[in-house]
């Protein structure tokens, strides 16, 4: 049994040395016409390649290729404009069409860079499928499979005895958030093209948060107690969430650097959707295959508890199919790329014109697909969480919440109990939620109105930096990134705004709620240190007090790891109103003493 | 009014938080295992690393201050009842105008040949767990003297590290002293089936030193047999721990005397929890009840008496649980291990030996005493009302859904109950009820 555990661990980590390898093994050379559609532009480009030795040169590696691309196509834009200076633009040709515009840099080193691939890679992409991600799934599954022989019952064994899972000591926790904070923000002054007011604006609003937080609340002395103890430091989970990071930083804002990642699975993207494969389709590719090979090591690990067999299997089958493959097969037949579960204002891209304007172009289906985006949001959510809460999308449905259920399982302990957290938490992801919708307006109005000015703003801009800081730095950098640092629903809890929407529902108006038996609580703490979302189980259930929170998933694993079988999740419209008040501990005395708390 | 409190375990702090809650008063808690309150039944989850140490204390550190609850990690020496201070062992002493004693339990020596020697730990205390902690390096065996609930914990975390583990149990069936037979044997299968070393039916015959002060081997009392190993660990229960009184005015048995009220023969002194030993129990209960609910229950009666609202200490109906490595354990009301005449008994097991349901009623009314569970989990308000309201055996089959806790989806053995009854009695009920919170709720009037 160990020995087979081993001999996973090992091919695993083959599979993912040879995946990082392959960043630096793909090889790239410009060869034939190069992939650019306007004419003038390729010209030029192709003029400035040869000039530069790019073209026809020995093949090389991305770290060269792309940097030297990226001068190359900047020398035959000076060229052009040189020309233009010169001259002027021709008779009957827009300016943009001439001159290559800024935006459009990074637009043509992808394309090159993906039609110029040469090198191991790309002349056997199965043989590289298998030794990187085949090895890897094995590996895993090698690794896995073994629990099915063990008896039922939590197996929570050694969690923080182990370097990758137990996570930060207070300070090093600070320090690697505030460096991934400062990054994001000064990569967002040149994200912005060099405009800083949006980096000023997120600070100022950060600075707020923490001020209403520390010291109008007076809670800066209040020491997170539940933050890791001291002389804990998992270097390896240190290890693993800069890995982490750092793919969601090529993947965000430098793609053309994973281009040795995206051919491995170009032959798949082919057979699903006849085209190949982009960096999004490499990361949906990737997400399935954690979200299935992790979802088994959850199956694994629950299975005394049908609830968390069921939820798994669940988010398996809604990543793998509604997220992956269908959207897939939709482009196939020529149909607008849509993920049916996926609900705005998580999908903040929903309301953006080129996606309406798809929408409404593609006939009878976009047209569903629009009036389906829409009833999700004003009947689905309010409906379906009144009776189940919000767990039907966060641990059952979402994405987001199958990854966090199910790569993120490991690390579930590592989210901030402190009351702290909890305020923090209340500012940040309803400030988001506030963004997003303030941010959706501004674009509806920009979509009627046809003009992106809107006074003194640009909803252009307020979409990109939404777009940058909240759909790329906060969903994805910090959100998994940080899985191994701060726990697997650092998104969720702190910035999802879809979770916000449902928290409120939740909170005030569902059957929902996790009851507490009797006076069963040994206050042994397990349903505190394994939710997920950092909630105080184990304050309400030594009360004697139900569980209604706004931010609880409804993941069910307070209620597994409970060792008294004290916590279970239900559903009731008797008592709505009084459920979050009512405490009934069976406490002392007979019955003239009520005792409440 | 100062009120200091000795002991910061359950039974001290939830006295502490509920006067706080309800008066002004002044209050101190002094301690001196741990500096803040932690969970002691969580103790085998730190070694297990399940939880860190900081997260079986159950509040913050910040909430003594803002709550006002003054604590002092000292040991008290003495106290002079004349003067109304505590003596301590670092700090100057400390005046009360009422004192609780809230010191817990220490696990039981029977004067065992060895038991003092090094290796040789009960668990109890942090200190305990440091020293397991301690011995873990290179341990090739533990031997684990006394079943019951502490010593399945020690036996479980031992087994967390593969570290091979014996057991040396009295009883001819694990813990069979409280289990009826059938659980007993279940819970035998089952630590067995974790490739526990479990003798049942002999008893410890001395601890061997090593020649240097530690312990290297155990003998069986009945066999001779030799067992090496690196550790020994005494769960043979625990007693209340009364040294620091056993000299004084204050009157004890076993544990502290108390009344009705916790409060012992010295007036304005009160003693709670673990070393509290009741002078008139309820009919049917202990006067020692080292459990974690009596201890809190205790807490919050004394803070109402403390704070102008004299309270008798009435327990409810008798409850508890524990896990058995990978069983949950839950009871309510009466099961005796051995039936007297006057009770009958309903007991289904699972086929795969790791579940069962036991309801024990009174022959004559059929009115309902007791459910004992085991992997499956009912819920508290549900048993002790049928209990209370002495319900009959049939109404209580046919509800019997209300009371299930399991989680959702999960499958419920219900009708296997019932079916099984039907068959030997020759009736036919059938599951009325749902498992369900609406019902639930109406069932207990808690529908608003
Ligand atoms: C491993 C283990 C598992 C358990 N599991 C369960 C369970 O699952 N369910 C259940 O119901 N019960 C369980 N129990 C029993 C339960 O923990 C006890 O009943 C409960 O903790 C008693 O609380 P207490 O406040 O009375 O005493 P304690 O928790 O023992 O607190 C007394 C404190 O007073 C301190 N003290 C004593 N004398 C002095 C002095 N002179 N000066 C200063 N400080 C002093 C002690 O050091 C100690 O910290 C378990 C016990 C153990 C050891
Ligand atoms: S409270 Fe329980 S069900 Fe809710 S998120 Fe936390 S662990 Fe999951
Ligand atoms: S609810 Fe369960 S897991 Fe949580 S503190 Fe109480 S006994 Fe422990």
């Amino acid at each position: 049994m160990e020995i087979i555990k081993k001999i996973g661990l090992t091919l695993f980590f083959i599979g993912l040395l040879l995946f990082t390898a392959c960043l630096h093994l793909s090889k790239f050379q410009m060869a034939g016409e190069l992939a650019v559609d306007n004419d003038v532009h390729r010209t030029a480009i192709t003029n400035a390649a040869a000039q530069s030795g790019l073209q026809g040169g020995e093949p090389q590696s991305i770290w060269t290729f792309a940097p030297r691309l990226k001068t190359t196509i900047k020398d035959a834009q000076s060229m052009l404009q040189a020309e233009v200076d010169a001259q002027g633009l021709p008779e009957g040709v827009a300016e943009w069409d001439y001159k290559i515009g800024d935006w459009k840099i990074k637009e043509y080193i992808s394309s090159i860079v993906s039609s110029s691939t040469a090198g191991p890679i790309s002349k056997s992409p199965w043989l590289w499928f298998f030794l990187t991600f085949g090895l890897g799934i094995i590996g895993g599954l090698l690794y896995i499979l073994p629990s099915f022989a063990k008896l039922p019952g939590i197996k929570n064994d050694h969690v923080y005895h182990r370097s990758y899972q137990r996570g930060l000591r207070l300070a090093p926790r600070a320090a690697v958030l505030s460096l991934t904070i400062a990054g994001v923000l000064g990569y967002g002054i040149i994200y912005m093209g060099g405009s800083w007011i949006w980096t000023a604006l997120t600070v100022a609003a950060g600075a707020i948060i923490l001020y209403l937080v520390m010291i109008q609340q007076d809670s800066a002395k209040n020491q997170p107690a539940r933050s890791a103890g001291p002389s804990i430091t998992g270097w390896f989970g240190i290890f693993t969430g800069i890995y982490l990071i750092g793919f969601y930083i090529l993947l965000y804002w430098a793609p053309s650097y994973i281009q040795g990642w995206i051919q491995l699975v170009n032959p798949i993207s082919e057979a699903l959707s006849g085209g190949p494969a982009s960096q999004w389709f490499l990361y949906g590719f990737m997400y399935t295959i954690i979200v299935i090979v992790m979802g088994i090591r959850m199956i694994a690990k629950y299975r005394h508890n049908t609830y968390q067999m069921i939820r798994t299997g669940s988010v398996m089958f809604f990543q793998t199919a509604f997220a992956f493959l269908i959207p897939e097969i939709m482009v196939r037949l020529n149909q607008p790329y849509y993920d049916f579960k996926n609900i705005w204002p998580l999908n903040y891209t929903f309301f953006f014109d080129w996606n309406l304007n798809k929408l409404l172009d593609s006939g009878g289906l976009g047209i569903f697909m629009l009036v389906w985006g829409i009833a999700l949001i004003v009947i689905a959510v309010p409906v379906i969480t009144y009776f189940f809460g919000k767990r039907w999308y966060c641990s059952w449905v979402c994405g987001c919440g199958g990854l966090a259920e199910t790569m993120g399982d490991p690390y579930r302990q590592l989210s901030d109990k402190s009351l702290r957290a909890w305020k923090i938490e209340r500012f940040t992801i309803h400030a988001v939620l506030v963004f997003a919708v303030v941010m959706t307006i501004l674009v509806l109005i920009s979509y009627f109105s046809g003009s992106a000015r809107l006074g003194f703003l640009n909803s252009e801009q307020v979409r990109t930096w939404y777009g940058f800081l909240i759909g790329s730095a906060f969903a994805g950098v910090v959100g998994t990134g940080f899985y191994p640092l701060m726990g697997n629903r650092m998104w969720c809890r702190f910035g999802c705004p879809l979770a916000a929407y449902l928290g409120l529902v939740q909170r005030f108006k569902s059957r929902f709620r996790i009851t507490v038996n009797g006076g069963q609580c040994i206050s042994c703490g397990n349903c505190s240190t394994y939710c997920e979302m950092g909630i105080d189980v184990r304050h309400y259930a030594q009360r004697g007090q139900d569980i209604v929170r706004s931010s609880c998933v409804g993941c069910g694993v307070c209620s597994a790891v409970c060792p008294r079988g004290v916590l279970r999740l239900e559903n009731a419209s008797g008592d709505i109103a009084t459920r979050t008040s009512e405490l009934r501990t069976i406490h002392i005395g007979e019955d003239e003493v009520t005792m409440l708390s | 009014m100062h009120i200091v409190i000795i002991g910061n375990g359950v039974s001290g702090i939830t006295a502490a938080r509920h006067i706080r809650k309800r008066s002004d008063h002044q209050i101190t808690v002094i301690s001196a295992e741990s500096e803040h309150f932690f969970s002691r039944t969580a103790l085998m989850y730190v070694y297990m690393g399940h939880m860190r140490w900081t997260d079986i204390k159950p509040y913050e550190d910040w909430f003594w201050e803002k709550n006002r609850i003054d604590l002092v990690h000292d040991y008290v020496e003495s106290i002079d009842y004349g003067g109304n201070q505590v003596i301590l062992a670092k700090a100057n002493p400390i005046k009360y105008d009422k004192l609780i004693l809230a010191t817990g339990s220490k696990s039981n020596k029977f004067g065992w040949p060895g038991q003092d020697l090094e290796a040789v730990y009960g668990l109890y205390s942090k200190q305990d767990l440091e020293a397991m902690e301690r011995h873990t390096p290179g341990l090739k065996r533990a031997v684990i003297v006394g079943g019951g609930l502490i010593g399945i914990e020690m036996a479980e975390m031992f087994r967390s590290r593969d570290i091979p583990v014996t057991m040396i149990v009295r009883e001819s069936n694990y813990w069979d002293n409280v289990l009826p037979a059938e659980e007993a044997a279940m819970i035998s299968r089952h630590i067995r089936e974790h490739h526990i070393d479990l003798r049942l039916g002999v008893n410890l015959g001395e601890i061997i030193d090593d020649g240097q002060g530690k312990a290297c081997a155990v003998t069986i009392k009945e066999t001779g047999e030799r067992i090496d190993c690196g550790y020994v660990g005494l769960t043979a229960g625990v007693s209340p721990r009364i040294d620091l009184v056993k000299d004084g005015p204050i009157e004890t048995g076993r544990g502290i005397l108390v009344d009705d009220y916790l409060e012992t023969s010295v007036p304005g002194i009160y003693a709670l929890g673990d070393c509290a030993e009741l002078r008139e129990p309820q009919p049917g209960r202990r006067p020692i009840e080292a459990i974690w609910y009596a201890g809190r229950m205790m807490g919050e009666t004394v803070a109402h008496t403390l704070t102008g609202d004299r309270q008798p200490y009435r327990p409810r109906l008798w409850f508890n649980s524990a896990k058995f490595l990978d069983i949950e354990y839950q009871v309510y009301g009466d099961v005796p291990a051995q039936l007297p005449e006057d009770l009958s008994t309903l007991y289904w097991e699972h086929s795969d030996g790791r579940q069962s349901i036991r309801i024990v009623y009174e022959t004559a009314t059929e009115a309902v005493r007791g459910f004992n569970l085991f992997g499956v989990r009912y819920r508290h308000e549900v048993c002790e009302k049928w209990i209370l309201d002495k319900a009959s055996l049939d109404t209580v089959l046919q509800d019997i859904s209300l009371a299930n806790f399991d989680p959702e989806f999960c499958k419920q053995y219900e009708q296997d109950l019932v079916d099984q009854y039907n068959q030997a009695t020759g009736k036919s009920l059938s599951l009325r009820k749902k498992r369900n919170l609406d019902q639930v709720l109406t069932f207990l009037n808690l529908r608003s």
